[in-house]
């Protein structure tokens, strides 16, 4: 395992399998009576994040503290940073109090490869603009594993706004590196430019690909980050490129439906849908801390050096 | 450091691994530790055996199916990793996790024999008492080895013990079973092969009976 995880591009096949065999074990911990490990006792964790978030920094916060990490979280809004401070002068100054990790989310994509330039500590990405996210693709791998019983081989498709997603990004890489083909549906303004050159399908027809699929994965339409109009109206987004229950009847049986969250309930998913049996949307939470322990450890647990 | 431990003095030559249980030696260990276990618990109720990964599972296992040919209880049988309450992690780099797997019937209450290949300083022993206690509290609590080497750092003793085998610290013992290496067998391997662990460093040898093996099977 390398010292920081900022991407899944660069993340080898063993040391994703390792993330994935680790989260195993550790989520058969939530089954022990106490749950809390001893692993991380006196390291700390900061949770850095320049952007809202509320599941992804309380999950980190959940898997730092079963493993017994003291966390400090440390938010844009009513900090030294909403006064001006930059990016550097903010590591500086975690550095200073003797941070182990940072788990960074920033708008901004790269901040967290130059902070983990300027830190002495691990540093993980939480999600940088819309570049990667790689612990949700690991949470998601280790969900399809779970449900599925592995991950080589499956034909996973990956609906809604790719061009603005950095859960599509992380999970197209880390998907492909497991040895999955990704097929990605969206319409073509929500495409980008670059896609040719990504090892995965390109469809504009959902219903075309939805038999032939055993995961989709819906994403939400990301309007914070919109600054032109990318399709009509939501209703033709929605009709075009929305699951609902007459889409899913489509999907194979065993076939799962999976959401990053926040879920937009109506818009890329109906509510039957998502509250369905095959939709793996809480697990993906519950698989999150397993994930999130399982990165911690193996970049916090030993010495630091690899062995 | 010199040799202080007496081996067998013939076989005790510089350099050269030295077999000192067998196959045959190694089953007939099994069956005295079983029958020692139905001696001490007066016929196994209420015991669950769990093996300390890796080689204390199948360990674990060979002694609940002598048990059961003896007397024919079935003993439960799990299995219990301390690696993520050991004491040294950060002495060295990071290890894998192995499974632990709990019986069906939990452990409050039980008499609950932890096993393992080898006990050395005693630490990974420590570590797995404590992480026993999260899944539940014991009656009691005993522990089966197949061979204690000596150089304890910490107040703890085996209940069983397969074979009592006095070593240097710069040695090491590579326990052999059929389940995971192919063939079973005990062998001393010199310091010059024990690979990654030079002498006087540190904390003398930080792990015991996993490092034992582990430099030994590297090397």
């Amino acid at each position: 395992m390398k010292r920081h995880l900022l991407s899944t591009e660069d993340l080898s096949r063993d040391d994703a399998l390792l993330v994935l065999d680790t989260a195993e074990r550790m989520a058969r911990v939530a089954e022990a009576s106490v749950r809390k490990l001893p692993t991380l006792r006196g390291r700390t964790v900061v949770n850095l994040f320049f952007e809202d978030s509320t599941r992804t920094r309380t999950s980190f916060e959940v898997a730092a503290k079963r493993l017994s990490a003291d966390v400090i979280n440390f938010s844009a809004r009513g900090s030294s940073v909403s006064k001006g401070e930059s990016l550097k002068d903010t590591a500086q100054t975690l550095e200073a109090m003797g941070a182990d990790a940072v788990v960074c989310r920033h708008s901004a994509s790269g901040a967290p490869h130059r902070l983990a330039t300027w830190v002495r500590g691990s540093v993980v990405n939480a999600g940088d603009g819309t570049h990667e996210h790689p612990t949700q693709a690991l949470l998601d791998a280790f969900t399809m594993r779970r449900r599925l019983g592995r991950v080589d081989g499956l034909a996973v498709t990956i609906v809604g706004d790719v061009l603005h997603s950095r859960v599509a990004r992380s999970n197209v890489w880390l998907l492909t590196t497991l040895g999955a083909s990704v097929t990605v549906v969206a319409p073509p303004t929500l495409l980008p430019l670059g896609v040719s050159s990504w090892p995965v399908e390109v469809s504009y027809d959902l219903d075309a690909v939805l038999p032939k699929s055993d995961v989709v994965m819906m994403l939400r339409v990301q309007r914070e980050r919109m600054s032109a109009a990318f399709f009509p109206t939501e209703r033709e987004y929605s009709r075009r490129y929305g699951l609902d229950v007459d889409r899913a009847a489509r999907l194979a049986d065993h076939a799962l439906v999976m959401h990053p969250g926040p879920m937009v309930r109506g818009m890329e998913i109906s509510s039957q849908v998502a509250d369905s049996a095959r939709s793996t949307v809480v697990e993906q939470v519950a698989n999150g801390v397993s994930v999130r322990m399982a990165v911690l450890y193996l970049l916090l647990g030993g010495s630091g050096e690899t062995t | 450091m010199a040799v202080s431990a007496a081996g067998d003095p013939a076989s005790r030559r510089p350099g050269v691994a030295r077999t000192v249980l067998s196959a045959d030696d190694i089953t007939r260990i099994v069956s005295r530790m079983a029958h020692q276990i139905l001696e001490k618990t007066s016929g196994g109720a209420g015991v669950a055996l769990l093996g300390i990964p890796t080689r204390g599972v199948p360990l674990a296992h060979r002694l609940a199916r002598r048990v059961h040919a003896v007397e024919g209880v079935e003993l439960p049988v799990g299995s219990l990793d301390p690696t993520m309450y050991r004491d040294d992690l950060r002495l060295r780099g990071v290890r894998p996790l192995e499974v632990t797997e709990i019986p069906d019937g939990g452990v409050d209450g039980q008499v609950v024999i932890l096993v393992d290949d080898v006990l050395y300083s005693g630490r990974t022993v420590r570590a797995a008492l404590d992480a026993l206690a999260a899944y539940g509290r014991p009656r009691a609590v005993q522990l089966a080895v197949l061979v204690d080497r000596g150089h304890r750092e910490l107040p703890i003793r085996a209940d069983y013990v397969g074979k009592n085998m006095p070593t240097s610290r710069r040695e090491s013992v590579a326990v052999r079973l059929r389940e995971i290496d192919g063939a079973d067998g005990v062998v001393i391997l010199p310091p010059a092969s024990a690979g990654d662990a030079p002498p006087n460093d540190g904390p003398p040898a930080d792990g015991d009976q996993v490092t034992g093996d582990e430099a030994g099977e590297r090397a």
